[in-house]
């Protein structure tokens, strides 16, 4: 849905569940997901409806995602680190023990 | 990692947008011990985002953001010139009413005593409740241009902006420029812009530049062709995703398949902090939003805390560097650093300026009065996002004779969810009051509690400078999962 306007080699890559997305320098979660093509970043814990960041400035929770074993982190304001391992939160998440 | 606890600082400035650096650097100039915390990686705040990287791109993203824009970066290169010190990625998870800050960094919590804090917290987008905007595929027209600004990224598919406000035109207007497939706009204001602006011209003294430039926003756009067209009774349609958008328009209900449908009706105060430290607060008439009251310094009910920027009512970022330096005067005088007749002389330019803007200020404000955002919400349409209510659900609870807000909050969980009340505050508050025939003034805000943004239990419970002779409510083992809430 959105493309980006200069197409540098990646800077880093992080993971989405198995599939490696590359992120360019200074990107939040959020962004190197949505340049990714990704939409559905977490399913909420009453309707299990899915949803997509909204705000993109850290209002509305719908960025909600898991991000390295760790639940209900905003994607939109967590910088990309190289090799993260982010998973979509279903419902209130999981918490991985260490 | 270990995190270097500030035990204390002598001015805590939360915020990193034009407010807080203006507040910060004039501060640090005065010879103030001023210390900016930010939940960015990188001063400028939204209007502002990431102009240092943007600036070095050898692209045109610059360009398409414009002039306005880039003139941020003088703002953010004379902070990092001065001596003010600076947190980024901070998160600030309490303010208590005799300053003392709760701050959340890379995983680590601490506490900070202030002896003043200036709060810049500035504006947010006003939720625009429209049946179907939990659709993925619906974002605030913000969020695009923040995209834009952090991450040099656009649309690729077919997109739609929907609602008022100047920000519609700038957004369309960057987004035309950089290529991204406009389908059209959808003014849900009043009247015309036009026939407004040219109505409001005498009366804009020294404003008629900021006038000019959204019309030729508007004039470019008609050149490629972009329709804009008025409509109202927005609905996001889609069942997994948004797939159209549909709204009246002379007397019928019009659709237009869309990929990305962006809405906007201005944007409103931030007050999840000054709500939770219950400072005095006004609902505001004219630009349909609460705010904290404050002085012409921007000081607040509370002794120690100052509010500067759009944090306060919303004036823009050219008002909040005025703003930030006043409240940088203020605070400046009142811990001991210059006398009161200095302050009041070094305020007059800052009043000067913030003068220039207010006449344009009250145009907007009244030409943009959000009409499609306030209207009454059909039933079935979800007040509170995090918590799935919706608006029907809301008028049974108050039917039943749940008619304190804050009582609604507790019965239905409007407000309980993640987002602790930023997206639906406004919306259940005026479900409310139309049931109840009366104003918002009168059915209030939220009562807001600690911590005002989330952090694992495992960092409170750690906090690297707590109270030593408090309990422990629980023994504590690093990174166990049964230990979080």
């Amino acid at each position: 849905m959105f493309r980006r306007l200069q197409a540098d080699a990646p800077s880093a890559t992080i993971f989405f569940g198995d599939q490696a997305i590359p992120c360019q320098a200074g990107d939040s979660v959020a962004a190197a997901l949505l340049a990714a093509g990704i939409e559905r970043f977490r399913s909420t814990p009453v309707s299990g409806a899915d949803r997509m960041p909204y705000c993109m400035i850290g209002n509305c929770f719908d960025c909600l995602v898991e991000i390295d074993g760790q639940a209900d982190r905003q994607a939109c304001l967590v910088p990309v680190v190289d090799g993260m391992r982010v998973r979509p939160q279903e419902g209130t998440g999981r918490f991985d023990t260490p | 990692m270990t995190v270097k606890a500030r035990e204390t600082c002598e001015l805590a400035i939360v915020g990193g947008g034009p407010a807080g650096l203006a507040a910060a650097t004039l501060a640090a100039e005065l010879g103030v011990e001023a210390v900016l915390f930010d939940e960015q990686p990188t001063p400028g705040g939204q209007v502002y985002r990431n102009v240092e990287a943007t600036c070095r791109r050898q692209d045109d993203l610059p360009a398409f953001l414009g002039a306005d824009y880039r003139g941020g970066l003088a703002l953010v290169e004379r902070f990092r010139a001065s001596a003010a010190a600076y947190e980024p990625m901070s998160a600030i998870w309490q303010v208590t009413a005799g300053g003392k800050l709760g701050v959340s960094q890379r995983g680590e919590a601490y506490l900070t005593q202030a002896r003043r804090v200036i709060l810049a917290t500035g504006a947010m987008e006003r939720p625009f409740p429209i049946p179907g905007w939990t659709l993925p595929g619906v974002m605030g027209a913000g969020a695009v241009q923040t995209l834009m600004k952090a991450s040099g990224l656009v649309p690729d598919r077919p997109t739609v902006i929907a609602g008022s406000g100047p920000l519609i035109y700038l957004v369309a207007y960057q987004l035309m420029q950089a290529g991204a497939p406009l389908q059209a706009i959808v003014d849900t204001s009043a009247q015309p812009l036009i026939r407004s602006a040219f109505a409001a011209l005498p009366h804009l003294s020294g404003a008629a530049g900021e006038l000019f430039k959204g019309l030729t926003w508007i004039a470019a756009l008609k050149a490629k062709r972009i329709p804009m067209l008025a409509g109202r009774n927005l609905v996001a349609e889609g069942t997994s995703r948004v797939e159209a958008v549909s709204f009246e328009a002379d007397g019928r209900r019009q659709r237009l398949a869309t990929s990305l449908l962006l809405l906007h009706e201005g944007v409103i105060p931030n007050i999840q902090i000054t709500t939770s430290l219950r400072c005095r607060h006004e609902w505001d008439p004219a630009q349909m939003a609460w705010r904290p009251a404050t002085d012409e310094w921007g000081a607040t009910s509370l002794d120690p805390i100052a509010i500067a920027g759009d944090g306060a009512a919303i004036r823009g970022a050219k008002a909040a560097v005025p703003l930030g330096r006043l409240a940088a005067l203020d605070a400046a005088c009142r811990l001991g650093h210059i006398a009161e007749g200095e302050r009041d002389e070094r305020a007059a330019p800052e009043r000067a300026a913030l003068a220039r803007q207010h006449n344009f200020r009250s145009f907007l404000d009244r030409l943009y009065r959000p009409i499609e955002s306030v209207r009454p919400l059909d039933d079935a349409t979800i007040a509170c996002r995090c918590e799935e209510v919706t608006a029907g659900d809301l008028r049974e609870l108050i039917d039943d004779g749940f008619t304190d807000l804050n009582q609604l909050k507790s019965f239905s969980r409007c407000g309980m969810g993640q987002c602790q009340g930023r997206m639906c505050s406004n919306t259940v508050g005026r479900v409310l009051a139309e049931r109840l025939g009366t104003g918002m003034a009168e059915v209030g805000h939220y009562r807001l509690r600690l911590p005002v943004k989330p952090l694992p239990i495992e960092q409170l419970a750690l906090l690297k400078n707590a109270d030593r002779n408090s309990k422990p409510i629980l023994p504590v083992v690093a990174g166990d999962p049964s230990q979080r809430i």
